[in-house]
This record gives C-alpha cells, structure tokens and sequence, in this order.
C-alpha cells in the first residue's frame, strides 16, 4: 500500500509538473495584459501538431526544441493582429476574442492535420521502462520532469535577471509606473505573449508524446490550468506553480481511493480555496479587485 | 464525382472532400420544387462531423454518399432519384435536435439517419417518433436505443453493447479463464458495458476486479499496477477514443502482455490505424471486416467501393451502406415513403448477401427493431502485407445468439393505432 | 427626444409584429417554427445576461451554468415530479436561480478577469456534477425520458406537445412576460442604480449605496432569468444535456449579446437572430464551421464592438 501511494505520489508530481507549465503560460500573460488566453489549450495542440510535423524531417529531439519556437512566433504574430487591440477595453472582449481564436486555431488543426487521433513518436529508449521493477516509470516520465523543472527554472531566471523579464515583472505589479519610466509597455506585453505560447507550445509536444494528439486536446487541458491559476492566486507565478503541483498530486492520490473521484478533487480544492482564502494561496489582494 | 474521389487518401481531404459534398447537396436543396415525377427521395444524414467522434462520423457520411450514388446510378429509390442532405450535430445534443426539426420541417426528408453519439440519436428520436418519420440509427450503441426505449419508428444497424460483450465474452473465457480485470470509463456507456461483461462471467463462475476512470483519462500507470497485482487472466479495456489508446500504450510499455491478454468489445480501424504499431493489437469484436472470404458478396462491396474511398471500407462504412440500402428495400416493401408503412415494412425484414455482406440470414428483428448482424472476434495485429489488413477474425457469433431474447432486452414495441 | 422615444415605440412595435407573425412568413425564407423558438430562447438567455453585462457592467463568463441547471431543473421535474409544463418551468427557474444566487455570495468582492475565471470555473462544477450523476442527470448522454406537457387550463387544453406553432406562441407569450419584467426592472431605481455601478462604480460607492448587495441582487435576477430561460430549452427539445452547461454555452450567449448590442435591451434578441442563423446556415454549408463561427466572433470584437444595435443608434444619431 505504502508503495502505491508513493507511486502515485510521484505520479502527481508528474502531472502536477504538466499542468504547471501549461498554466504559467497562461497565467502571466493574465499578470501583466489581464487577458484570459481562452485559445492556450489550442496554442497548446498546435505546439503538438508542429512538432508531428517536423519529427519526420528533424526528428524529436529537434521537433522539441522547434515546435514552442514556432508556438512562440504564431503566438507574438496572433498579438499583433488582433489581441493588443483589446487590452484597453472591457475584458469581454478579449475574452470573446481568444474564445473565438480558440475556435479558429482548432480547425485549423483539423482541416490540416484531420480529425483522427494521431500519434507522435518517441525515441525507443524513452518508452521504456527504468528498471523491471519500477516497469510503470518510463523514462519519458523522467524526462518530462526534467525538462518542466529546466523550462520553469529558465523562465523564473528569465524573469529575475534579464531586463526584458525584470520589466515584466516590475508591470505586473504596477503597469502604470513602468509605463512612466520609458517602457515600452506595448512591446513587452508582445514578447510575454510570446513567452507565454511558447510555454504552450512545450506543453503541447510533451502531451503529445504521452497522450498523442486530436484537435480537440486544448480543450481537456485548459480547465485543469484556470484552477491551478484560481487556486494558486491571479498576479503569482509561485501561487500558480504551486496550485498546479497541488492539484496533481490531489488528483494523483485521490487515485488511490477512489480513481472515479479523480477529476472531482480539484474542483473540490477550488471551492474550499475560494471559500476560506477567495484570493488563491499566494494570490495579492490588490491583483483581484 | 466518383472520379473526384479518386485516390485522395489523408484525412485532410478527405474533410474537405466531405464538406465539398455537403455544401453541394445543400445549395440545390431548398427553395426549388421539382415537377412531381422528379421529386427526389431525400435522406437526412445526422452526424457529429465535428467534435471527438469525428473521424467515425466522416467515415458512415462517405460511405452514405457513396451508397446513394450507387442506387441513383441503378434505378434510384421508387424510381425516383435519391438526394443526400447531411447535417453536423457537431455532437451537441442541442444542434442535433434542431438539425432534425430542419431536415423534416424544411427539408422534407423521409428518412433520417444518425448519430454515432447515442445520446443525440436518443435525443433525435423524439423528434422523429413525433413526426412519424422512420429512423435508423446507423452507429449508436448504447443499449435502450432498441431495449427500454425503443420506438416504433426507429431501427438500428449497428450492434448493442450486450450484443458485443456476450459474443466476446464466452471467446476470452474459453481462450484465457475466468479470472478478469476491468478497466472502464465512468458514464453509462462503459458502466453497461461492463456490466454486460460481468454478468457473463459470472454466470460462468468467474471472478473480477474493476476500476472506474474518469472519461479523459489519459494516465493508467496507477490502474495498471492494480491489475498487474491482481494477476487476471484477461485485461478489459472498456475504455474510448484517445483513453483507449493511452491505456493500450501503458499497457505494453509496462511490459504486462506477456503476463495476460488484452480484450474489449470495440476498438475500431479508424482509431487502431492511428496508433502506434506496438498499441495495434489484443481480442476484439469486429462488427463487420472486408476480409472475409466465405461471403462472396464482400469482395465485391470491397472492390467497388475502395478505390473511391482511397482504403479499405471499415464497419463504419458497412453501417451506412446497410442503412441505406434498409430503407430502400423497406420503401420498396412497402411502396410508400410514410414513416409507418416503411416501419412496418421493415419489421423482420431480411436483407440479402449482396446488403447484409455477412453470411447467414440476416434481419431487422420485429420485436425490438435490432439488426441481428453476425459478430465476429479476432486478434488485432500490426498491418500485414495490405495496410489495411489489421485483423483475423478467429470466431464468428451469430447475432441472435448474442442478443438474447427480445424480453432480456426490456423493449416494448407499440404501434400507434 | 421626443422623436428617439416615437422611434423606440415603433421598433418595439416592429420586434413584436415580426415575433407573432414568425411561424407565417419564416418557411417563406427558409426557415421553420423550431428554428424561430431557438432563436427566442437564446434571444432570453442573453437579455438575461446583459442585465449583468450591459446594465450593471458586470462580466460573467459562466453563465451556461444558470441557464444549464434551469433546463436540468425543468427537466427533473417533468420526469420525476409532475407532467405539469408551468411547474416544471418555475422548477428549472428556482433551481438555477437559486444556485446562481448562492454562487453570487461567494464572488461579489472580485473584480474583472479574476471574476470571470471564477464563473467559467464555477461553470464547469456544474457541467462536471451533470456529466457526473450517471443516475440522476442521464450522465454524458443526457437527461432524456420527458416531454413538454400540454397546457390545461381546466377549462380547455393547449396541446403544446405535438403542435408546433402553439408550442412556439408559448414561448413568445413566456419570452413577453419575462421581457416585460426585465423592463420594469430596470426602469425602476434599483435598475437606474445599477446604471450607475456601471458608469462609475467609485463614485456610487462614495454615495453610499451597498455596491455589493446590488451587485448580488443584480447577479441573482439575471440568473433567474437565465434558469427560465434554460428551461424553455429543455422543452423545445425535450432533452437537456450536459454541453448546455458547458463553458462553450456561456460564451456563445456573451458572444450574442455582444453581436447584437449590449448597450441596448433588445440588443440580444438581434444578436440570437443574427447568431442562430448564422450557425444555422453555416453549419449546413461546410464542415468548417467553427473557422467561420470563430472568425466572426473575432471580426465582431475588432471591428464592431458596439454590436448591430450599437451601429445603428450610432447612426441614428449622428
């Protein structure tokens, strides 16, 4: 017993991991634009679907560091033509305008890519096991852990010590003072888009190779990341890097119980958040109202 | 337009292809009443072209059109021509109902066809139970379709869950044993499947473990290491779309085939063509497989109909191409296009080799409007020579004996007077 | 003014001739009754909200849920309870309702995207209990086994079970009366304070008013309206499902009341109109409809904020 809630421990851990990259993406572009990105989950297909794509001609491991580039270049060209025209107004509209992209991005994928499941292959030696003992930790496990902890490792470096992500997050705490000092405000939302579909994109190849790819994959995907943003707080990467760990490893251990259970608890986490902390564990009251 | 098929063969075109077909049948439809003589028959196609079940879907609506351009080409339906109207449900339940009232409000159809989601099929009944317009429901499963709620109007090709379960359970017990694992999604579909499992078994003496997933699930490690522990003879994997395939996957990747089989009721060619080789495999039923070579008629269906659809006919395409024919042999029968004369007309009607393409009698049972198609089990297997050749049929169950009698089912078929 | 107030007479004039005059001329352009009652549903669903959005200012992005528990409510009732077609209806409106009343409690200090998110999230709790409760709700398949009971008036009985066009008056008559009260209400003060959240939330703030009191009670009418209205959906297809809950439901009636104008009360109704035709249309014309759909919602947002109604007043004034 001991062994399998240790397994299923390290299991959340796992898709806990997942779910953090997918919505720290999205949560900072809520930080620093307020815009609710609606199509990240469909961000997050295409990342898989370019990297189906490429795997023939650059293989995975060149798919895997290609696909989030051109995630990131689909998304910062997406902001320029239509999402920074709604950062001054109502947030409706931003929301209708990514729901509406969402829908746009996901036909896409299935008028190119068809509308049938398709797999994206692996190196052999990531589909195996690690030892016969531990026969269901497959090295693609391994390392998908081990590229969530250097990605999200890279974006809080990125954050604290290049000026690009030191402005970013100087506006997410206060936009209007950074706008005074001479930032370009314009830009930098640009580039922390692209950040931010570059993320999904990354998200998107990992998924892929574990679950494979359908058009409607974003859609699976995107409620577990608004949770793990609502329980971790709106306005902190930490809450949300935290929230989604939380709920993974929630999901994980529920497994043990009650497996039918397992979707059901993080909901559960949420309402018990909102009820007795409504702004998120590390949420800053400020950010909210 | 059968040239237009051609040798388009990626799932891409083949969409396109599909929505070229229904945007041209769509813009001659309305608005425009034909001298009588020339009025065509129309069939309404229902169907989630969008949406998860899409690619199912894609595969019975070009197997329809196919289907009715053969008849147009020998004589047509009554001798009057045949029209296709095909609508997306988009599987919304919502879109699906409307979609009904469109077709047999505007449309004027007399027949309509569809869905694969039992749920919007459900639904669609009763719009067209109301109207009094036949219904065949080429694709939906779920088991009161043609059991507690069954209507007198509507007929259904495909099989029921307890059809495929029964056939393939007696096949894995004489094969493995009797001591199963089950993994199953958590919503009704899978919970009756398993159920229709379990009461087999039991009735056999055997004992099982179960475990409910969430539908999506897309990780079976913890699940898995259960069912390694338990150490069952059979692994049944009710699970579908994409969770059926990770499941396949993980189970594999752990190594856990060599320690027991693996089985289900479905697992259908247009999801084992898109997974990875080593996933393509395990005991399955298969409603209805184009290699098969004690029905003559087969290959001839097979011949015909490939080269157009670039592939190999799957059950999908069997499903339409029997629906269609169905109605047009019941308005045949009945020498009427009224929802009530067709009904009755196909109630135990039987339909020949060269429209059943199965061997042995073949018929639209009176008593709960059920197609008794044969089933067969078999082994999925990676592609063999034909890309297509992806399953061995070991057993063949005829459909009565999977079906029980008309009273196990709970269907009461009434009439109105 | 006196010509804007001889102007919004006439257009109401206009809304109802046309509206009672629908099952008449609507097969002549290719429509048909079913079509027309959807287009009202959704048209209720969306005033509803825009009482919210439009009115007080106030986005919520989970608005399926309300309208989803009132065809579920509704639903539950006809099948379990009574095949009585009025109860069911004040069933399905008390359920959603009352639930979006309690839900208001929890969210009525949050502001803006953090507000949002928590509704879709609540939103998606809903479709997840009805996608859950297998017995219960019908699970993923739905909740089926019920239909609309004819109206029986003791005297006489309106047989709006089978007969299409009485089925579709009962909607109007329905969609009439809750129109009517939607209008009373914001005539009313409370309706002229919630105009004035909208304009300047600080400055009411400042002048005593309890902004979030009228915030809660603005949220739960515009949920009461919004069950009332799921649950004339749950007659109109005998059926309710759990996608009508989903997060997808909530944004195609923001989305229609955005098309049509959310600065105007019949706004919504022009946007259900425009929103139910188009997808109507499309999703008969090509199998790529939801490129179409989501181009014009993205098109709508760049271009035409204001919605249809805006443009015109806009011209109308200029």
């Amino acid at each position: 017993m001991l062994q399998v809630v240790m397994f299923n421990l390290t299991n959340g851990l796992i898709v806990g991991a997942f779910y953090v990259l997918m919505a720290l993406g999205l949560s900072m572009i809520i930080n620093l634009s307020n815009v609710v990105n609606f199509a990240h989950g469909n961000f997050l297909a295409l990342g898989g679907y370019f990297a189906f794509t490429l795997t023939p001609y650059i293989g995975f491991w060149g798919a895997l560091l290609v696909s989030p580039i051109l995630t990131a270049v689909f998304g910062y060209v997406i902001e320029q033509l239509m999402i920074k025209h709604v950062y001054a107004r109502n947030h409706i509209y931003s929301l209708l305008l990514t729901f509406g992209l969402g829908f746009i991005v996901q036909d896409i994928c299935r008028y190119i890519w068809g509308p049938s499941p398709l797999p994206l292959g692996i190196p052999d030696i990531l589909s195996t096991p690690l030892t016969p003992d531990l026969f269901f930790i497959t090295w693609y496990r391994v390392f998908m852990v081990v590229v969530v902890i250097v990605a999200v490792s890279g974006l809080f470096a990125f954050l604290r010590f290049t000026r690009v992500g030191m402005r970013i997050r100087a506006g997410t705490l206060d936009l209007d003072t950074v706008s005074a000092l001479g930032v370009n405000v314009a830009a930098l939302r640009s580039y922390n888009f692209a950040v931010g579909s570059y993320l999904a994109g990354l998200a998107g190849v990992l998924a892929a190779g574990q679950i494979g790819l359908n058009p409607n994959m974003g859609d699976d995907l995107i409620m577990p990341s608004f949770i793990a943003i609502i329980v971790g707080g709106v306005g902190s990467l930490t809450g949300t890097l935290l929230g989604g760990l939380l709920i993974g490893v929630a999901a994980a251990l529920t497994t043990v119980v009650m497996p039918s259970a397992s979707e059901a608890v993080i909901y559960v986490i949420m309402a018990i958040v909102l009820l007795l902390r409504p702004r998120g564990l590390l949420g800053e009251e400020g950010m909210l109202s | 337009m059968v040239a237009q098929f051609g040798s388009l063969t990626t799932g891409r075109r083949r969409l396109l292809k599909a929505g070229a077909v229904i945007g041209g049948l769509q813009v001659a439809s309305p608005f425009i009443i034909k001298a009588r003589g020339e009025t065509p028959v129309k069939i309404g196609f229902i169907d989630p072209i969008t949406g998860s079940l899409s690619a199912l879907a894609v595969t019975e609506v070009e197997a329809a059109k196919w289907t009715v351009e053969h008849i147009n080409k020998t004589g047509g339906i009554l001798g009057r021509p045949v029209e296709l109207l095909v609508e997306d449900s988009a599987n919304d339940t919502g879109t699906g109902v409307q979609k009904a009232h469109k077709l047999i409000e505007r449309d004027n159809v007399d027949v309509i066809l569809g869905d694969v989601n039992s749920g919007i099929a459900y639904a669609i009944m009763g719009v067209t139970a109301e109207k009094g317009i036949l219904h065949i429901v080429p694709g939906g499963h779920t088991d009161p379709i043609t059991g507690t709620d069954c209507k007198w109007n509507t007929y259904r090709t495909c099989n029921t869950t307890a059809m495929d379960t029964s056939a393939i359970s007696g096949e894995l017990i004489k094969r493995f044993g009797k001591k199963w694992f089950f993994i199953t999604p958590d919503y009704a579909y899978g919970k009756t499947l398993q159920a229709n499992f379990i009461k087999k078994l039991v009735a056999a003496g055997g004992e099982y473990q179960a475990e409910l997933l969430p539908i999506a699930t897309a990780d079976f490690s913890a699940t898995l290491i259960k069912a390694k522990a338990y150490k069952p003879n059979v692994l049944l994997n009710n699970m579908g779309g994409s969770a059926q395939i990770n499941c396949m996957k993980q189970f594999l990747q752990f190594g856990m085939a060599k320690d027991m089989a693996l089985g289900g009721a479905l697992f259908e060619i247009e999801a084992v063509r898109s997974v990875p080789k080593e996933a393509q495999a395990g005991w399955w039923c298969m409603e209805w497989y184009w290699n098969n070579p004690s029905v003559p008629a087969v290959k001839t269906f097979v011949d015909a109909i490939s080269p157009v659809i670039g592939k190999k006919p799957t059950a999908r395409h069997w499903m339409a191409y029997v629906s269609v024919h169905a109605f047009k042999m019941a308005a045949e029968k009945a020498k009427s296009l009224k929802g009530i004369d067709m009904a009755h007309a196909m109630a135990d009607m039987e339909l020949p080799p060269e429209i059943s393409l199965m061997p042995g009698k073949i018929r639209y049972r009176a008593g709960d409007h059920q197609l008794m198609s044969n089933i067969h089990i078999g082994q999925m297997h990676p592609a063999e020579g034909d890309p297509d050749n992806l399953f061995t049929i070991e057993s063949t169950v005829t459909g009565e004996e999977a079906a029980g009698s008309v009273e196990s089912t709970g269907c009461k078929m009434v009439f109105p007077s | 003014m006196n010509g804007l107030t001889v102007n919004k007479y006439a257009t109401t004039a206009i809304i109802w001739i046309l509206l009672l005059t629908a099952p008449f001329w609507l097969p002549l352009l290719g429509g048909y009754t079913a079509l027309a009652g959807r287009v009202l549903v959704f048209a209720l669903a969306a005033m509803s909200f825009n009482m919210l959005l439009g009115f007080t200012g106030v986005m919520s992005f989970g608005h399926a849920a309300y309208f989803g528990l009132g065809a579920y409510g509704c639903g539950l009732f006809l099948k379990f309870v009574a095949a009585s077609t009025p109860l069911a209806i004040l069933a399905g409106t008390l359920l959603g309702g009352v639930a979006g009343t309690l839900f208001g409690l929890l969210l009525v200090r949050r502001r803006g995207v953090y507000f949002a998110m928590v509704t879709i999230a609540f939103g998606q709790v809903c479709f997840y209990i009805a996608y859950k409760w297998d017995d219960f709700t019908g699970g993923y398949d739905g909740l089926r086994g019920f239909v609309r009971a004819p109206l029986d008036f003791g005297l006489f009985k309106i047989d709006i079970t089978n007969n299409a066009n009485a089925f579709y008056f009962f909607i109007v008559t329905i969609f009439g009366l809750a129109a009517a009260a939607q209008a009373f209400i914001l005539r009313s003060p409370f309706g002229r304070t919630m105009l004035a959240i909208r304009e300047n939330e600080r400055r009411a703030r400042f002048l005593g008013l309890p902004i979030e009191r009228h915030i809660w009670l603005s949220f739960s009418i515009s949920c009461f309206f919004t069950a009332l209205a799921g649950s004339l959906y749950a007659l109109l297809n005998n059926f309710a499902d759990p996608l009508g809950l989903n997060y997808i439901m909530s944004g195609n009636i923001v989305m229609i009341t955005v098309m049509g104008g959310m600065r105007s009360f019949w706004g919504p109704l022009v946007g259900a109109v425009l929103f139910v035709m188009l997808q109507d249309y499309v999703s008969s014309m090509t199998t790529n409809w939801m490129f179409f759909v989501g181009l014009t919602f993205v098109c709508v947002v760049l271009f035409f904020p204001r919605g249809l109604m805006g443009m015109l007043q806009k011209g109308a004034r200029t």
